[in-house]
């Protein structure tokens, strides 16, 4: 599968297995969504569960609590994350905070899918990377996938999990990896060993990460469309990095990420969206408590530039391989 | 159980069933009388659920919104109008061929943009959303100007930033398009608050597809707008589609959205937006009504994306694909043809030179702009700048980001 079939397959698997379970969003229904990940659920499970919305996104979000206050499980699209903003408020000051200001009596299990990143000529309003943004307030998860398994199985456990969850899909890696080359032709995740993708039901559990490749050099964190650039340079260079996918933002695995950088001793992070208040600083500060005395060097950071998205130097924004090499030969020197 | 079900809204059609339209309400052109712009917002109420239209099926303009444009006058919005068709044309190809990235047509709702930019002055600051090319065209901005924006080339005025279409113009009082939908409405009504706090006599004028009448910001724009009267004038497109939901998902299946005006206090007029000169005599009334002081009003323009949403959506997926042809306003450019004839003021011979120098216009003008560059052949605006123009100057980090860069070369 790809991951546009494998979150299809989540939903519908979700909506099979729960009757509670609706989903919502602009275009979702008859159309299937401008990125096709609904395509079919209409037609399967009838309007009253598959749901046209209006362009609102603030709407969305708020009719998405209120119908998890009312008893079911919604699965909210933003058509893109970069028309998020306008239900922000009812993220940061009511979706996260619902359950702390009634003393768990009031819940809202809102699963909201949100296609993000960049790589597809999208400019400034197709391509941010907001985790960070949402990784700050304090009563939601974060996760973002980097492939077709974990997207179905991370899917499926954000939405049987009883807390909201913002769910991050790097929109570059639909329909197949990418390893920052947008001169070649595009790979398709059939001869992925993640686009093996079972067609019943399993999870992928929030709060874990994955070592996607073992070394003992230099630990390289990342997430999301990062995770197969890193790959991609790792392998060119032959460096003998540890890879780690975060997946989960909010819970973080600290345990697995600081195991492998007390184990190397270097670290670099890694990910598109800006660097200044980015999540890697978040998780530079974590790995240097959890893991002063076994450094070697400081941890590097690349991410995107702090400047919005532009369109016509997409790639020179970008955190490529360049700039990845260039932080692993910078932490690897260090004597 | 209850009896009754969460109401979802359908389109009379979908692919492969006949196009229906009987859901539109009309009035017959000349019907709907004209108050005085000054009119109380009650007084509008009649106005926008009715259809304000000038031009009949046979091409005569009728009744008491008829503008008396002279035939010159009209002759130029044709020009715009086939200008406007041809250039879309010419950037959809472009999309195809690879040239630019992306590209959206405003193909049949061409008079939307263009009566109203004539009706206008200036001086007056127009807040776009991403279908009103025209109102660049109907003041007379060099359209290699906007082609050059869609190819993100050295002449772009975004230098690369935005991604084709996202023109603005300073110079012609033509703000920045977002991306982000119904954004600039409240924006304008600001501008037009600051106008009045100048006492000076522009007006601002801002346009949004039905769709984003959903997004709050729309009901920012009209509460602001109606307590300060700002000098401002809201138009709603309501082209019948938003990407693939139709315009009762975004509430207008028992209302119209001219109707949400006076709800806020707020004067509303639905007009014939196929109709170069109602839009036009409707821009003028709402104009003349914000000049003097009476207030805000709100547009709707009923009309029909006869093209994709965008060079990125295939609307043979959610339509039926002969849906335009049925559409009961017809072309707009169809249309003030057929009235130019009709007085005697046009030929099918000189509609055809018409074309055929707006053809060549087009042309000539997109062999200068690709001189310039297009977005995969140089030559190209120089990479570095992308670290400008996030601040008047560049912040500490950002130089050290920008040094980096130098260093890597990307």
């Amino acid at each position: 599968m790809n991951m546009i079939q494998a979150l299809n397959s989540a939903m519908d698997i979700a909506m099979q297995r729960d009757p509670s379970v609706v989903v919502l969003g602009q275009d979702v229904g008859y159309f299937g969504g401008v990125f096709r990940c609904t395509e079919g659920l209409q037609k399967k499970y009838g309007e009253q569960r598959v749901i046209d919305t209006p362009i609102a996104e603030g709407g969305i979000i708020a009719a998405a609590i209120g119908m998890a206050v009312g008893g079911l499980r919604p699965v909210a699209e933003i058509q893109f994350a970069d028309y998020i903003y306008p239900g922000f408020d009812q993220i940061v000051s009511e979706l996260a905070r619902l359950r702390y200001r009634s003393a768990g009596d009031f819940t809202a299990p809102v699963t909201v899918r949100v296609p993000a990143g960049g790589g597809i000529r999208g400019g400034q309003t197709h391509s941010q990377s907001p985790e960070a943004l949402f990784a700050h307030v304090c009563g939601i998860k974060v996760v973002m996938p980097s492939n077709p398994y974990d997207a179905k199985g991370l899917l499926l456990a954000s939405i049987e999990d009883d807390d909201p969850v913002i769910f991050f899909e790097p929109k570059r890696l639909y329909n197949g990896p990418f390893d920052a080359d947008p001169g070649k032709p595009a790979v398709s995740w059939a001869n992925h060993p993640r686009g093996d993708v079972p067609e019943g039901h399993y999870t992928v559990p929030l709060g874990k990460a994955d070592v996607i490749r073992e070394g003992s050099a230099v630990t390289v964190v990342t997430y999301g469309t990062l995770v197969h650039v890193v790959q991609a340079v790792v392998e060119t260079a032959g460096i003998d990095a540890e890879i780690i996918d975060v997946r989960s933002i909010v819970p973080l695995d600290v345990d697995t990420l600081a195991a492998s950088v007390r184990k190397t001793g270097r670290c670099v992070v890694a990910h598109e969206a800006t660097e200044y208040a980015g999540f890697g600083a978040e998780l530079v500060a974590t790995l240097q408590r959890e893991c002063f005395w076994h450094l070697e060097a400081p941890i590097e950071r690349v991410a995107g530039w702090d400047t919005p998205y532009p369109h016509a130097f997409e790639w020179e924004y970008f955190p490529g391989r360049k700039r990845i090499a260039a932080a692993l030969h910078a932490v690897l020197e260090v004597p | 159980m209850s009896g009754f079900q969460l109401h979802v809204p359908h389109p009379p059609a979908r692919p492969g069933e006949p196009a229906d339209f009987s859901y539109l309400k009309l009035s017959p052109a000349g019907a709907i009388p004209r108050p005085a712009p000054t009119a109380s917002v009650e007084d509008t109420r009649q106005l926008a659920v009715s259809l304000v239209r000038v031009l009949d099926d046979a091409g005569i303009a009728r009744g008491p919104w008829d503008p008396g444009l002279a035939p010159a006058d009209m002759i130029r919005a044709l020009r715009y109008m086939l200008l406007t068709r041809a250039m879309d044309e010419r950037l959809r190809r472009a999309q195809r061929q690879g040239q630019i990235s992306f590209y959206m047509q405003c193909t049949g709702e061409e008079a939307v943009s263009i009566a109203a930019a004539m009706a206008l002055r200036p001086g007056d600051m127009l807040f776009p959303t991403y279908r009103n090319q025209g109102l660049h065209i109907a003041r007379d901005r060099d359209v290699i100007d906007l082609m050059c924006q869609c190819l993100s080339n050295m002449h772009d005025m975004c230098k690369g930033r935005q991604m084709p279409v996202m023109y603005h113009w300073r110079e012609g009082n033509i703000f920045s398009i977002s991306g982000n939908l119904a954004t600039q409405l409240p924006q304008a009504v600001g501008w037009a608050m600051a106008a009045a706090i100048k006492r000076e006599d522009h007006i601002a004028v801002a346009w949004t597809g039905e769709g984003s009448t959903a997004e709050a910001d729309f009901h920012h724009a009209l509460t602001f707008a109606a307590v300060y009267r700002a000098p401002v004038i809201l138009n709603v497109v309501n082209n019948q589609w938003a990407i693939s939901t139709f315009q009762g998902v975004a509430g207008g299946e028992d209302q119209t959205f001219a109707a949400r005006g006076p709800g806020f206090g707020v004067a509303g007029l639905r007009v014939d937006g196929n109709d170069l000169l109602a839009v036009y005599s409707a821009t003028q009334w709402a104009a003349e009504r914000a000049r003097s002081g009476a207030g805000p009003t709100l547009i709707e323009h009923v009309t029909y994306r006869a093209g994709p949403h965008s060079t990125s959506d295939d609307p043979s997926r959610y339509r039926p694909k002969d849906e335009w042809r049925a559409f009961p306003l017809g072309d707009p450019i169809a249309r003030l043809r057929q009235h130019l004839i009709a007085l005697g003021a046009w030929t099918d011979v000189r509609h055809e030179e018409l074309q055929a120098e707006v053809d060549a216009q087009i042309a000539a003008s997109w062999k200068q702009a690709v001189a310039y560059g297009t977005l995969p052949e140089a030559p190209r605006i120089d990479p570095v700048t992308l670290f400008d123009d996030v601040f008047k100057e560049r912040t500490p980090h950002l130089e050290r980001q920008r040094a980096q860069f130098l260093r890597l070369k990307g």
